[in-house]
């Protein structure tokens, strides 16, 4: 356990400052290569064969046609896969390429390596695979019904025989959502010349890409280092592996650097999904609107292959109550295996589905009662020292949840006309025929990996002639972890000139994922326990008392000046592990979660019911934030994961039928425009975690995750109707 | 074509986008593709001071023109008031969208010195960013006004205010 280290006043840029982005200059001026930028002289270009079949048999593949191209140096198959060519984030059940049989539409089927990048498609296009198409599962419910599940959990709390005055029921939907990161999927493979190769590809977790890489390809771990490479955002669709095992075969088999990267339609096929949802639920309560018992059944579709739908399971369930006081609990957890797309990490991570259902809940109780949505909330608010009701572990990190309830009421409620009406710049709509309305939602998301996850994060600090450089492996993918990770070791060392450096799998310990808002808490608590350490050490070995830019000093005179501590060549490495979890026992009970993390919405919406046309107004938010370490970077994750949410409020879905994506490019699927963004008035609610660095919390996730159903509220609270499906299409308003 | 003031000369297949063009010929990389169908703005460049989405146009299309790119934006190092206010005001994450942003708002600016948050938004609806929720970009491109008409930009609404 760290204890936090004392803010220094003196340093510059320390934490709760917000010094302008490290990375801001080389981005602003086109300078900053991201993964699709990347060159090497000589380099061969990729491309992917995909099945047109979400299910089916391959009956023949004849690469010939493909292979006689010209330009073209390679053509490979499952037949050129050298090792046991499977891989998976948490179960290696996926095919590197299909051998015999087609489990979703868009599988890769051969890949391609030639001269240029239209020699490449063509080539790819040239493969001749000959299928026998299947009838595919795509019902989650005949797949459940089939038994064809890739997890199953129960949680039992309580008296399961117990029953409320007031009992309301609900069946919920969610449709699938894409990260749609706007920079697709690529990288660059060099071969070493010795049989190794060095893979800089898109990635949120390279230690991840390299171990999937040498265990599916059969190679030795020293032959592949993954480098972490610029990215135009992820938002989880780079969790998994996609592309990264094709381009090191590639590049193994023709000697030569290959390029690869997916154009639109491609990249809606390449990356996992949001998992779609279906969800029943019973909630019983007293007349005075104490819940007594909550009943759910969580149904996601995970598609054809595992990636990480059983963790996204656990989290819809274990927050299948939200964070709410009820002593009786039946959740009933199906993750299914079908035909469709594969799904598995987007920004909530199973927390926004449930979210959307159990707040669903709270305002249809909420009106069976005809009590205030946000007195019952209060009523019920759930707090540290409490069970969480599904896991019945005891929380100790600060909840404050009434705090985020009582701030998001006192922020003032807009009067006076939206200057954008629904419709947006079509103006189609007369304003006297706008109706308003108000939604809220809470919610709340673990912090980290769960489940008795061996969660960590190596980091090292050196001081060099650069000053103190952090060196990492964890990815920055826009929410300013350099930023952040370089304030920590200013402040923890004293130290004003600090930076953050990347490096490849070889050189450092895994930073783990940047993913489940954990790298500020995971890999900022090494950057500053190894700052810290680093610090004393050097005080201990020359006698000083104080260390800053000018170097050690006692009793205020200077003893060893900082070109002295450079020539002597510190440095540190650390290893952070949160508190210890448990995987959850046969009643889904444990201390399964190492942080948690609320936020509270209210969303205000213009309607034109005629038309079925939604304009989000404002959505204003009190968050638990822990401690701000940098303020502007806290407000731009909760600005842009509030837009997120409110995306899959009203616009963005992929639809898709008999397993195929009907919509895979920007005109079909629709992202919020900069007309669609709505004004956001935010509560920094700061209660430090208990064991966070500098008692931050993560907080990227938890703006996307009540967001969506504060939206859908205020839509029902403006047309006086049911509506339980998002996105919410304007045939649900209208029809 | 003249790129950044640089005459360019080249053969290029009459199939060949300008932003192809750009980056794989010229190296010019700056210039990002998001989703090849005209609706993300990553690609925006200048066409004799046009903003233009460099995958809707070919590079034959261009020749001749004046092709303004992100690389050419910044005077003798200095960066232009618009990337300072991106900057400044926090106006990127991943910044894939970022170049595409800035095009358009020199492109807005040169037209209206002083344009409403409304204006500001309609000038760059064409852009997409899908990390920022797009407040702070509207900050940066009031902040590069400000500074494009010699005034003092106005206060972040983190400055204090609000």
């Amino acid at each position: 356990m760290t204890t936090p280290t004392r803010t220094r006043p003196t340093v510059t840029s320390g934490i709760g400052d917000s010094p302008l982005r490290p990375d801001g200059v080389p981005k602003l001026k086109g300078e900053f290569q991201y993964a699709q930028d990347l060159w090497s002289e000589g380099m061969l270009w990729g491309a992917t064969t995909r099945s047109p079949h979400a299910r089916a048999r391959i009956v023949s593949i004849d690469i010939g046609p493909a292979l006689a191209t010209g330009g073209v140096h390679a053509v490979l198959t499952a037949d050129d896969v050298p090792g046991p060519g499977m891989f998976g984030l948490e179960h290696p059940d996926q095919p590197v390429l299909a051998s015999d049989e087609i489990n979703y539409w868009g599988e890769p089927v051969a890949i391609v390596a030639a001269e240029d990048p239209d020699t490449a498609r063509r080539a790819a296009a040239a493969v001749v695979v000959e299928y026998e198409a299947l009838p595919p599962l795509t019902d989650p419910e005949e797949a459940d019904r089939a038994d064809s599940v890739f997890r199953r959990l129960q949680i039992r709390s309580g008296d399961q025989e117990v029953t409320g005055e007031v009992v309301v029921e609900g069946y919920y939907e969610v449709g699938t959502q894409d990260q749609a990161p706007l920079g697709t999927e690529a990288g660059l493979a060099v071969p070493d010349g010795s049989g190794g190769v060095d893979l800089y590809a898109t990635s949120q977790f390279v230690h991840a890409d390299q171990s999937q890489v040498v265990e599916a390809l059969g190679l030795r771990p020293e032959q592949v280092r993954s480098h972490p490479t610029g990215v135009g955002g992820a938002f989880g669709a780079r969790e998994d592996v996609n592309l990264h095992i094709h381009l090191v075969m590639l590049a193994l088999h023709t000697g030569q650097p290959v390029k690869m990267v997916y154009q639109r339609s491609e990249s809606f096929t390449g990356h996992v999904h949001r998992h779609p949802a279906r969800m029943w639920y019973r909630h019983h309560a007293t007349r005075d609107g104490k819940l007594v018992r909550v009943e759910a059944k969580i149904l996601l579709d995970g598609g054809a292959y595992a990636s990480t739908t059983s963790a996204v399971l656990a989290n819809a369930c274990y927050f299948a109550v939200g964070p709410y006081r009820v002593d009786s609990v039946l959740v009933e957890g199906i993750g299914v295996k079908t035909n469709n797309p594969p799904c598995g990490a987007m920004r909530g991570f199973g927390a926004v589905q449930s979210n959307f259902g159990y707040e669903s809940q709270m305002d249809r109780l909420a009106a069976e009662l005809g009590m205030d949505p946000l007195e019952l909330r209060r009523r019920n608010a759930l707090a540290t020292g409490d069970r969480n009701p599904t896991t019945q572990q005891v929380i100790q990190t600060p909840l404050p949840v009434a705090e985020c309830i009582d701030s998001l009421a006192a922020i003032p409620l807009p009067d006076g006309d939206d200057p954008i009406l629904p419709g947006g710049s079509g103006l189609t709509t007369d304003r006297s025929h706008i109706v308003r309305g108000v939604g809220y939602s809470v919610g709340i998301k673990n912090l980290g990996f769960s489940e008795g996850s061996d969660d960590y994060a190596e980091a090292r600090v050196r001081l060099t002639d650069e000053g103190a450089v952090v060196e990492t492996a964890a990815i920055e993918v826009g929410q300013g972890l350099v930023t952040v990770l370089a304030q920590m070791a200013r402040t923890a060392l004293g130290i004003s000139k600090a930076i953050v450096r990347h490096v490849d799998t070889s050189r450092i310990g895994s930073a783990g994922s940047t993913s489940a808002s954990r790298q500020t808490q995971i890999s900022g608590g090494a950057v500053m326990e190894a700052s810290r350490r680093l610090r004393e050490r050097i005080l201990a070995h020359h006698g000083g008392d104080e260390l800053d830019d000018l170097g050690v000093h006692r009793a205020g005179e200077l003893i060893a000046p900082m070109s002295e501590l450079i020539r002597e060549g510190w440095e540190e490495t650390y290893t952070f592990r949160h508190p210890p979890t448990t995987p959850p026992d046969d009643d889904g009970h444990g201390d399964i979660h190492a942080d948690f993390a609320i936020a509270a919405h209210r969303a205000v919406v213009d309607v034109d019911p005629e038309l079925g046309l939604v304009r989000v107004v404002r959505v204003d938010t009190a968050q638990d934030v822990g401690r701000v370490l940098n303020p502007v970077s806290v407000q731009g994750q909760i600005e842009g994961g509030i837009m997120q949410g409110v995306g899959l409020a009203v616009m963005e879905e992929l639809v898709i039928q008999d397993g195929v994506i009907r919509n895979p490019n920007f005109t079909d699927y629709l992202l919020p425009t900069i007309l669609d963004a709505p004004d956001v008035e935010m509560l920094l609610i700061e209660q430090g975690s208990w064991w966070g660095p500098f008692g931050a919390k993560g907080v990227g996730e938890p703006p996307t995750i009540s967001s969506t159903a504060a939206v859908a509220a205020a839509i029902r609270n403006a047309i006086g109707r049911d509506l339980n499906r998002v996105p919410v299409r304007p045939e649900d308003i209208a029809l | 074509m003249t790129v950044n003031g640089q005459p360019v000369s080249a053969e290029v297949e009459p199939r060949t986008l300008l932003v192809h063009f750009l980056r794989e010929d010229l190296r010019l990389t700056g210039t990002h593709v998001g989703c090849e169908t005209g609706y993300c703005g990553a690609c925006t460049v200048h066409v004799d001071g046009e903003p233009v989405k460099s995958c809707t146009m070919f590079a034959v299309q261009a020749d001749g023109a004046n092709v303004t790119t992100i690389e050419g934006i910044a005077s003798n190092g200095d960066l232009h008031p618009v990337q300072e206010g991106f900057w400044e005001r926090h106006g990127l994450q991943c910044g894939y969208c970022t170049p595409g942003m800035i095009m358009s708002s020199v492109a807005l600016l040169s037209k209206n010195d002083r344009p409403s948050e409304e204006e500001i938004r309609h000038g760059i609806e064409g852009n997409l960013c899908r990390c920022t929720g797009y407040h702070n970009i509207v900050q940066a491109v009031q902040f590069a006004a400000a500074r494009m008409r010699g005034e003092e930009p106005p206060a972040a609404d983190w400055e204090g205010g609000e």
